[in-house]
């Protein structure tokens, strides 16, 4: 059975946010389905980080809308609401992982302290149980319970993005952005964080946006891509189709780079 | 009852970084697949088999035309690729379009049987019903028990083939698209895969291949539909 009358939870309209010409991004539009997992990809300076910041609230716009339908299927409208009603949404329905683990980790407070301190913004008081859920989702990305009560400047790379991860879903969010999630890992901790990553994606069937420039990854976690040049979308479309039959004259010549 | 119905397909690739050299490939190429049917896509390389095999699936894009695929027994659904969202599309591989072909894309540590798996756990089936059925179909593809908990990357090129010719077959897809499913594999092994296929169509499958080993193709083809290049 297909679902045709599906509706979207995140629907983006013409949304823009220019610095100079042709630097930002202009006049963005999608649409994005629960589970959904959407990659935004391009080269350096062609508008992806900007676009993950405006659609996650880190950013005004120039123009456009986002609109999201929450849990309740209540209406909310990005640019136009207050900013403390952006940020509760931030805390309960969506999660944004950096690409630097400083930004988004508490580097002094431990990494039980980083997990539950998003449980108790949501109102979870019983320290135990706020205790007991951070060890249960530092094991779920592979971090070991004993670590619990080291801060994260102890951690390594990987372990630091991966405790990012567990921070953003404890609250079970809906939609979660993620900036290069891999961007600064090494090659052999990539795999085991893109397996976890995916894994974690199937099963909680959390809505992802992230962007990368790496097309390897966007093939292995994107079920859409939207490819980004001189911050404009150029073509978008299933991630398979786009990769292996791409339209684009700029989509060509990103995929034919690949070094096989 | 009709499963696929292709219509005046015609796929032309662009290559706007090489002079935009234009390689048409399909012109108004059309099919029809029944349930309980092998159609195999018959002619020289080059022809097109390829392409439009891929574009059943909706992993090319196709200039004109429409492909048709049904989705359920009510007569309203069936639904144009062309029009699909990918959305859709993704959840028509999902439930009715299954796509095996002869190269395994690995996943970084992701073990062989769980690469089997998945496409029925995403269903939501059990996890033991699960592993049972693909155990039961790696062993019968001669995968010894051994490298099921391994990651199919260091794999030989056949096993790793027929890790995917098990995660192909978990699921009873309404429609199968076999690109050269028995490549390089020995007799027994292509044997294995040739029940299999039987099995499917048994069960009502609609099955669109491309074979060049002529046994096996003699083995499971109801009909060969053959391609000429840019007219089919």
């Amino acid at each position: 059975m297909l679902h045709l009358d599906e509706k979207p939870i995140l629907e983006v309209k013409d949304v823009s946010k220019l610095y100079a010409e042709n630097k930002g991004c202009q006049q963005v539009s999608f649409e994005l389905y629960a589970g959904e997992v959407l990659g935004i990809v391009g080269e350096s300076g062609s508008g992806k980080s900007t676009l993950l910041k405006l659609l996650s609230g880190q950013l005004a716009s120039d123009n456009g809308e986002v609109l999201y339908i929450d849990r309740e299927a209540n209406l909310h409208s990005l640019f136009e609401m207050p900013i403390s009603d952006q940020r509760k949404l931030l805390r309960t329905e969506w999660g944004v992982v950096h690409q630097h683990p400083s930004d988004g980790l508490r580097m002094n407070i431990s990494a039980g302290g980083n997990i539950g301190e998003r449980l108790m913004a949501i109102g979870e008081r019983h320290y135990g149980d706020i205790r007991e859920e951070s060890i249960e989702w530092m094991a779920s990305v592979e971090l070991a319970a004993d670590r619990v009560d080291d801060k994260p400047s102890q951690f390594s790379g990987g372990m630091q993005q991966r405790l990012q991860i567990a921070k953003n879903l404890v609250t079970k969010p809906r939609l979660v952005f993620m900036d290069e999630p891999t961007g600064g890992l090494d090659v052999s901790v990539q795999a085991k964080f893109l397996d976890l990553l995916r894994r974690l994606v199937i099963e909680l069937k959390v809505a992802v946006i992230f962007v990368t420039h790496d097309l390897g990854v966007a093939r292995l976690l994107a079920d859409r891509l939207l490819v980004m040049r001189h911050s404009q979308v150029v073509e978008q479309g299933l991630t398979d189709q786009i990769l292996d039959d791409p339209q684009h004259a700029y989509t060509q010549l990103l995929v034919s780079s690949i070094v096989r | 009852m009709e499963m696929i119905s292709a219509k005046n397909v015609s796929k032309t690739f662009v290559l706007h970084n090489q002079n935009g050299v234009e390689l048409p490939v399909l012109h108004r190429a059309a099919l029809s697949v029944n349930a309980g049917e092998c159609v195999i896509l018959h002619g020289h390389s080059g022809s097109g088999k390829s392409t439009f095999l891929r574009s059943l699936y909706g992993n090319y894009k196709i200039d004109s035309g429409a492909i048709c695929i049904r989705y359920g027994e009510q007569d309203n659904e069936r639904i144009d690729l062309v029009k699909a969202t990918p959305r859709q599309i993704v959840q028509l591989r999902q439930q009715t379009l299954g796509y095996v072909s002869q190269f395994l894309s690995v996943i970084p540590r992701v073990s062989a049987i769980d690469v089997v798996m998945e496409p029925l756990l995403s269903k939501g089936v059990s996890y033991e019903e699960c592993y049972q059925k693909a155990a039961h179909l790696l062993t019968r593809l001669n995968v010894p028990e051994h490298l099921w908990q391994l990651a199919p990357a260091t794999f030989s090129g056949g096993e790793q083939q027929r890790v995917n010719i098990a995660r192909g077959f978990i699921m009873d897809y309404p429609i199968l698209l076999l690109d050269e499913p028995t490549a390089s594999l020995d007799k027994t092994n292509s044997e294995v895969v040739i029940d299999l296929i039987q099995q499917a169509k048994n069960k009502g499958a609609a099955i669109v291949g491309i074979f060049h080993d002529s046994y096996a193709r003699e083995a499971v083809a109801d009909r060969l539909h053959t391609m000429n290049s840019k007219e089919v």
